[in-house]
């Protein structure tokens, strides 16, 4: 199990994607610009109007590690943090799902993980393996 | 540039002891750390007009003034960005008495980080909101809820396109243990360490950290006052003259948790401070005789090696091996043994330190330090006579 992710209004959009199977990010309308993490306006032109757009959910891992001591809070064991620089060239914290460690470099592909109260959080697998 | 008289000048240092375990609350520790600055000064802690300390400090400006007996302050602020802001205090005092606003200034900073709560374990009660500079949001639900573990993710790329192995990591460690051990005020005072001690700490974070890659968690107090040069030669101590003190925040970057831009090999920030404080201090951190370099972790002494230009982007790791931060070599580290060895009171007693290496009475003292860099990650300070 994992624990629920914390959510705020500038960010409930991505986490109720989430729960729909869906993994997005903050896109800019005048613009058409991507950003992650999200954010209340868009740092290029300055609009507040935005929506979201679906990412391919492809990426490479660009780091990893296991937080040991102490374990992982809400987790039975601690998960494989990674952080993954996506097709669209924005970068995402998340999990490795695998027993083995991944590898810098790996290609990856998003898959969802049910939390503790029911909701979606996005993790990776190694992408032939999807 | 200021003119001489106007210039900047930490006029004295206070201390309390570096337990895991003060007795006390951090209230008093911040009080005894600001007393004893304030009488190694020679100045009436009542006269104290500005004070600053940053993010995460428990005793609010009020707790200090009525434990104090400040009359009035004409400026304060807190800085955001937790350790790294040790060094930016420097920045913001050194504005703050060379523009006049103040004349005699105060930096504090108090915590029982061991015996009240655990400052290296998961943060719960920390603002989903970006206090601190952790979007807690984007690691929390993921298993990353440390300060270990949002270094150890961050460096990765650099530690692996650089080969950087466990004892490549080990060898900083020791050289900060070596220093403590004869440090009298140091935690780890007379307890060295060997390579061999570092491999066989158990791991806080797979592939990176280790136990021994870690600063401690302490509780404690340190504090600072400074005034302008024309008032500080009528006080106890030689004055320590702040040379130049810089910051840099770039777009899209974090602190510990800096994930989101750049290409996590670089350390563009201690770049732009190193830069800048060459060009205002005419000296550059490479060039000084002390490097106070902060340690929360020991890959973060390899990247502000590079960062603030102490040698090439990839060689520090040779620079380390090479004996350079002996306290015999060209670049002595930390000599009170860094936040690792002597105590972990976020970034401050490293500070004090630096004060000590410039006025001659540092237990490890250099030979003939004329200049002293301090170093916070996206801060940097020159200091010297
Ligand atoms: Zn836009």
């Amino acid at each position: 199990m994992r624990p629920d992710p914390i959510q705020r209004i500038d960010t409930a959009f991505f986490w109720e994607a989430c729960e729909r199977g869906e993994f997005v990010a903050q896109k800019c309308e005048p613009c058409n610009k991507l950003w992650h993490p999200p954010r209340p306006m868009c740092p290029d032109c300055h609009s507040l109007e935005k929506s979201h757009a679906k990412l391919s959910g492809k990426g490479t891992v660009m780091s990893w590690v296991r937080q040991v001591r102490p374990a992982s809070f809400g987790f039975k064991e601690s998960p494989f943090v990674i952080l993954v620089e996506l097709e669209e060239g924005l970068r995402f914290v998340s999990n490795f799902e695998s027993e083995d460690a991944p590898e810098i470099g790996m290609a990856v592909q998003v898959d969802f993980a049910k939390t503790s109260g029911g909701k979606a959080v996005p993790v990776f697998k190694k992408a032939s393996s999807v | 540039m200021s003119s001489a008289s106007q210039q900047a000048c930490i006029v004295g240092i206070g201390q309390t002891e570096f337990s895991k375990a003060s007795g006390r609350s951090e209230q008093q520790l911040a009080a005894e750390a600001v007393l004893l600055a304030c009488q190694d000064a020679g100045i009436d802690p009542k006269s104290i007009d500005g004070m600053i300390t940053y993010a995460l400090d428990h005793s609010d400006e009020v707790d200090i003034m009525r434990s104090l007996g400040c009359e009035e302050i004409k400026y304060t602020t807190r800085l955001p960005q937790g350790g790294a802001a040790s060094v930016s205090t420097i920045v913001h005092a050194k504005n703050a008495v060379e523009s006049g606003i103040c004349d005699t200034f105060l930096i504090f900073r108090a915590m029982n980080e061991r015996s009240q709560y655990r400052f290296g374990q998961p943060h719960f009660n920390l603002s989903p909101d970006a206090h601190s500079s952790t979007f807690m949001e984007w690691c929390f639900p993921f298993g990353a809820q440390t300060p270990a573990a949002w270094e150890a993710l961050s460096c990765g790329p650099y530690l692996h396109k650089y080969g950087i192995t466990s004892e490549d990591l080990g060898r900083i460690a020791v050289t900060f243990r070596k220093a403590a051990a004869s440090n009298p005020a140091a935690w780890f005072y007379e307890k060295p360490i060997t390579l061999d001690d570092h491999q066989n700490s158990r791991w806080i974070v797979e592939p990176t950290l280790r136990l021994l890659d870690c600063c401690q968690e302490s509780d404690g107090g340190v504090a600072l006052i400074i005034t302008r040069a024309d008032k500080a030669k009528d006080l106890k101590q030689m004055p320590v003259r702040i040379l130049g003190a810089e910051y840099s925040m770039f777009f899209n970057h974090e602190i510990i948790s800096d994930f989101y831009a750049g290409d996590l090999i670089r350390t563009e920030n201690s770049e732009s401070v190193a830069d800048r404080l060459e060009a205002v201090a005419g000296i550059a951190p490479k060039d000084t005789n002390v490097a106070m370099i902060y340690d929360n972790f020991t890959p973060q002494i390899l990247r502000q090696l590079e960062g603030f230009k102490y040698c090439g982007i990839g060689e520090a790791k040779d620079y380390v091996k090479d004996g350079h931060l002996e306290l015999d070599g060209k670049t002595p580290l930390s000599p009170n043994g860094g936040l690792m060895g002597e105590g972990y009171i976020h970034g401050m007693n490293n500070i004090t330190e630096g004060v000590r290496q410039i006025r001659g009475t540092a237990a490890n003292q250099i030979n003939n330090a004329q200049t002293a860099f301090l170093a916070s990650g996206v801060a940097g300070a020159i200091i010297g006579k």
